[in-house]
């Protein structure tokens, strides 16, 4: 495996992150809300439908549930290209956390699937001795999340597919079938299944670009292209998030981040400041509301996302789907029972679940929430003001003056 | 002394069209024109022409047109013609140089190096005949996060006080004085049919405006004309005017001439004494004592106006952006080095500042990586010449911009960059009676309408065509701009991808 | 019927409407000809009284009970009993001067065209003499000082 730069293809073109790369897509997802966990097949069966809206270099899964053993602890899905790469990654992974275990994931030989990484997960927890150097009041999530961004960034040949607890991905450069075979999907049972099969415009050129896109729990499939990136981009990476796909997902990922995780909105009024009410509809409420609409909009709008998108979030309380304001981009829903299905063709729906009831088309700019009814107990009778956390994001404060000094030294 | 000084225009008359109706003579403030019966037709003293083309606008019969003196240069690039007269004319008084209006110099304009982007494929450009097209803009304040309750749908957390404007356009600071009351009447009626504000800048607040003070921004400058609780009152935003881009570091000075009766009772200093406006605010010499002022001016307006604070674009810009915003401004405003002004020494127009272009992105970036940007607003002024360069500069990161030169234009002004003189033949950088009467607010308030109207017309193609159906996404999409013509550090500084890159 | 006013707050003594009226009443219908060729028949119908700091056009009112039709003795000047416009027909006129001397606001003159005299007063012209419309005066003014507005009593 250690030769997989050199495999294939001599030439290499720029990759991902280096140039940015629109993409049309397919998306779906199944859920359950009771929380009883299904194997893959149908997922795979659901995004198969779609082949023709991805071109066979991207396709990918994100499942929840899935390791109900380690359910505390993150789980790291890692791709290598060398050896070397996993050699720096598992030093670097030692020293900022205990692993409980690590294990090379399963995959079947396919097709067409050529020179796939050397693919590793890990069941980590925050290595104990870190939490006071680094930080003063210690954030595991934070923490981890800079970790993430230190592997993906730094070290050259890895990348973290998936860091989130009792969820990963699983994806890579192929139709999403292929891919789903290949990581044998069908042996993992999860409670929400989310699925991307991608139509990049040039080749990503590599694993990690395929979707979804994950951090820490949160997985994004996304079908657009967003025309706000560099607005969103700029306005996130102030607060320590680093763009280095410059994908639209990899940004929405983390809007969602931060309005959640550190501002303390629900998922859904997440959604509706990232696809905002029109100012025309905001001056027709009546004033309390007109100016409740105001203020999110004066305060995010650098979090307004533009453009043609859907997008499915799964996350440990369920899943959220979303279209853009003007409904740019198709995404249906049908229910049966407890459970959900999403997808961009209603074929795909109807294909896993002939019977299925009540489906529609999910409205723009309307977030689309289900949750596990568990979650939902638990949030009915939580408080309704969110908390933010406006802790100014890490940086480094050193006893020399300039950059070109450190150099020197 | 014989002056060596000759005329720099040459007026043009063609006797064909010619009616010797005397529409010029009449027009003409400066007493170029003269229908002379002994000789039958129509002459011209070529000397006191300035090139404001009124002449040429009001000619019936389009006899008129100005040209260039016809006097050949000595073939030298070092010494012009223009750098032998300004010696000349500095050798005949001994005088500083005075000139008006922005830099002309060959400086580059970087808003030329910068195109716009547009969808293909794989993203649908937008109709904005079909579908809602936002130019909404607030300027304030804004908290880092929003405390809200979500099941009331209530916010929690105080929002600071800002503005709302409907287009990202506003009217930049012109002091009565300066200008004339009919041409801040009509920006005024402009700002308030458009949804937007004029800045009365720093001469105070013409009683005559006052019923336009939910539109009006209000300047508190080192002179401090005009200031008093009534008027920081009755505006809508306050803005500390610490420097201004057309003469950085200069202070200003309205000579006691044109303090007639209107201008002393709203600058609140004696009728036919000078205004001067120092150079520095001899109570900032520091940026904590910007604290103390914007502090000041919240406390004395209960918190509820934001207060701006502008600067012109100096080589440190973004330190002191940076700093300004510590300090508690709500609003910075940058403006360039190519802005307007009644009045300058034509070496610090001429020599001084920064383009406003290289400093808005050096601001914006700045302020993203102290991690700030996003408390503040940030308004780039010095010379928005179209749409354009108000997409440009929004992209480059502005929430919106000052615009002066272009409003006065739909005015009539034609840039002759003789404010100074107070002869303004458009009734606009003038207290003359008989000239002032020549701007008919209702006439100029169209104009300034329309071309504000057909300015947003086409943000709001352009908008489309990027796919973008609200401003808030365009503020800072460096993205949707390419370089042209530029070196690796412009691009760099700029923060914009050469065109052809990915 | 719509009349034409005049702001004198916003009168720059330019006399475009001046020029533009003449040139409108000549038999070629052009400035430079009305002017240059002194067409005996182009005169100007509107006068702007006054100065530099404070000038005024004057113009007939086309009154409701207009004095110049009360006096004339020729039949020459006539209102129209549909548009309301009061005209002088320079065939009948005989140049006595009886309507400059009644008119109450001096928009009346007397000027010699070929080989009598005859009154020459404003038409309200619009696309020809006499037919209302934007009349060129209005027209000419760049800056609002004549304005050509709805006005009770015809």
């Amino acid at each position: 495996m250690g030769d997989w730069q050199q495999a294939g293809s001599p030439r290499r073109g720029l990759r991902e992150g280096e140039v940015r790369i629109p993409s049309g897509c397919a998306i779906a997802a199944i859920m359950d809300r009771t929380g009883a966990r299904h194997n893959g097949k149908d997922i795979c069966r659901s995004i198969a439908l779609m082949h023709d809206r991805s071109n066979g270099l991207g396709g990918g899964f994100a499942a929840y549930g899935i390791y109900p053993e380690y359910a505390e602890l993150y789980a790291f899905h890692v791709l290598y290209e060398s050896h070397e790469a996993r050699m720096a990654t598992e030093s670097y992974l030692n020293e900022h956390f205990l692993c409980e275990k690590q294990e090379r994931i399963p995959t079947t030989p396919v097709k067409g699937i050529k020179n796939p990484p050397d693919s590793w997960r890990y069941f980590l927890t925050p290595h104990p001795s870190r939490h006071d150097l680094e930080f003063g009041e210690f954030d595991e999530a934070e923490y981890t999340m800079q970790c993430v961004f230190h592997i993906n960034a730094r070290i050259n040949g890895a990348f973290v597919a998936s860091s989130g607890k009792n969820m990963g991905a699983f994806k890579g450069v192929g139709y999403p079938e292929e891919i789903g075979e290949y990581y044998r999907i069908d042996e993992y049972k999860a409670w929400l299944w989310t699925a991307h099969g991608r139509f990049p415009t040039n080749t990503p050129g590599w694993w990690g670009g395929a979707h979804p896109f994950t951090l820490l729990n949160w997985s994004i499939v996304h079908n657009g292209e967003i025309s706000s990136y560099d607005t969103n981009r700029r306005y996130v990476e102030q607060f320590g998030y680093d763009c280095a796909l410059q994908t639209d997902t990899e940004v929405i990922t983390y809007l969602f981040d931060l309005l959640v995780r550190r501002h303390g909105f629900s998922q859904e009024m997440a959604a509706h400041i990232m696809a905002a009410p029109s100012w025309d509809a905001i001056d027709r409420m009546e004033p309390s509301l007109g100016a409740f609409e105001t203020a999110l909009r004066c305060t995010y709008s650098d979090c307004l996302v533009n453009g043609p998108f859907s997008v499915i979030l799964g996350s440990e309380e369920g899943l959220l789907a979303l279209n853009d304001r003007l409904k740019l981009r198709a995404l249906m829903v049908g229910e049966k029972g407890s459970m959900v299905y999403l997808a961009s063709e209603q074929a795909s729906i109807e294909l896993v679940c002939p019977d299925v009831e009540n489906v529609r088309s999910i409205e723009g700019g309307v977030p689309f929430v289900v949750q596990l009814d568990e979650v939902a107990r638990k949030k009915a009778a939580a408080s309704f003001e969110n908390q933010p956390d406006l802790k100014p994001s890490v940086q480094f404060t050193g006893v020399m003056p300039a950059e070109n000094k450190r150099g020197e030294a | 002394m014989l002056d060596y000084v000759y005329p720099r225009y040459k007026v043009l008359r063609d006797a064909d069209q010619c009616i010797k109706c005397g529409v010029c003579e009449r027009s003409c403030a400066n007493e170029v024109h003269r229908v002379d019966n002994d000789l039958g037709r129509v002459v011209a003293d070529h000397m006191k022409c300035v090139n404001c083309q009124r002449c040429v606008v009001m000619c019936p019969t389009r006899a008129l047109s100005i040209v260039e003196w016809p006097q050949v240069g000595n073939g030298s690039n070092n010494w012009t013609l223009s750098a032998m007269q300004d010696i000349a004319r500095q050798a005949q008084t001994g005088a500083v140089l005075l000139s008006s209006m922005g830099n002309p110099q060959h400086y580059p304009i970087y808003w030329d190096h910068l195109l716009l982007n547009a969808s293909q494929v794989t993203n649908p450009s937008i109709d904005p005949l079909r579908e809602p097209m936002e130019t909404r803009v607030f300027l304030g304040g804004r908290p880092g996060a929003l405390k809200v309750n979500e099941r009331d749908r209530t916010v929690v957390s105080p929002m600071p006080p800002r503005i709302k404007l409907d287009v990202p356009i506003m009217f930049s600071a012109m002091s009565f004085g300066s200008i004339s009351l009919n041409a801040q009447k009509a920006l005024a009626m402009a700002a308030q049919e458009l949804g937007t504000y004029f800045n009365c800048g720093e001469g105070g607040l013409h009683a005559d405006l006052e019923r336009f003070g939910d539109r009006a921004v209000v300047q508190v400058a080192s002179g401090r004309f005009g200031v008093d609780m009534h008027y920081l009152e009755t505006a809508a935003m306050i803005e500390i005017k610490i420097g201004q881009g057309a003469k950085p570091g200069i202070g200003g000075h309205l000579p006691g001439e044109k303090i007639n009766a209107e201008v002393s009772r709203t600058r609140m200093i004696p009728q036919g004494t000078d205004a001067i406006s120092p150079a520095p605010h001899h109570d900032i010499y520091s940026i904590e004592d910007l604290r103390q002022l914007v502090f000041s001016l919240k406390e004395a307006t209960r918190y509820t106006k934001p207060v701006a604070v502008k600067i012109a674009a100096v080589h440190n810009v973004a330190a002191i952006a940076s700093g300004m915003a510590r300090a508690g401004a709500d609003v910075i405003v940058v403006d360039g080095f190519r802005g307007g002004t009644g009045a300058a020494p034509k070496r610090i127009r001429d020599n001084v500042g920064i383009p406003i272009e290289l400093a808005l992105a050096s601001v914006d970036a700045r302020l993203r990586d102290e991690g700030i940007r996003s408390r503040v607003s940030l308004v780039a002024a010095g010379s928005m010449r179209s749409s354009a360069d108000v997409v440009r500069a929004i992209a480059l990161g502005a929430d919106a911009v000052y615009c002066a030169s272009a409003a006065l234009i739909a005015l009539g002004c034609h840039q002759c960059q003789d404010c100074a003189s107070g002869r303004c033949n458009w009734g606009i950088a003038t207290q003359r009676e008989d000239l002032t009467r020549r701007l008919n607010p209702e006439i100029a308030a169209e104009r300034v309408v329309n071309l504000v109207h057909a300015w947003t017309h086409e943000i709001k193609e352009i908008m489309g065509g990027m796919g973008i159906n609200a401003i808030d996404s365009l503020r800072g999409n460096r993205l949707m701009l390419r370089g042209v013509g530029l070196n690796e550090k412009e691009l760099e500084i700029l923060g914009v991808k050469y065109a052809g890159e990915q | 019927m719509k009349r034409i006013y005049a702001i004198e707050n916003w009168c720059i003594d330019c006399k475009r409407c001046e020029v533009a009226c003449k040139a409108f009443h000549s038999s070629y219908r052009d400035a430079v000809k009305a002017y240059q060729l002194e067409d005996e028949t182009a005169f100007e119908r509107v006068r702007v009284e006054g100065g530099l700091m404070r000038s005024v056009a004057v113009n007939c009112r086309h009154c409701a009970h207009p004095k110049c039709v009360e006096g004339c003795i020729s039949g020459a000047m006539r209102k129209d009993p549909v548009t309301g416009v009061v005209t002088s027909d320079p065939d009948k006129c005989v140049g006595c001067r009886t309507c400059v001397s009644m008119c109450p606001f001096g928009c009346v003159r007397v000027e010699p065209a070929g080989v009598k005299a005859i009154a020459i007063k404003c038409d309200l012209c619009g696309d020809g003499a006499g037919e209302p419309g934007e009349p060129r005066c209005v027209a000419a003014c760049p800056n609002r000082a004549l304005i050509y507005v709805e006005s009770e009593g015809c």
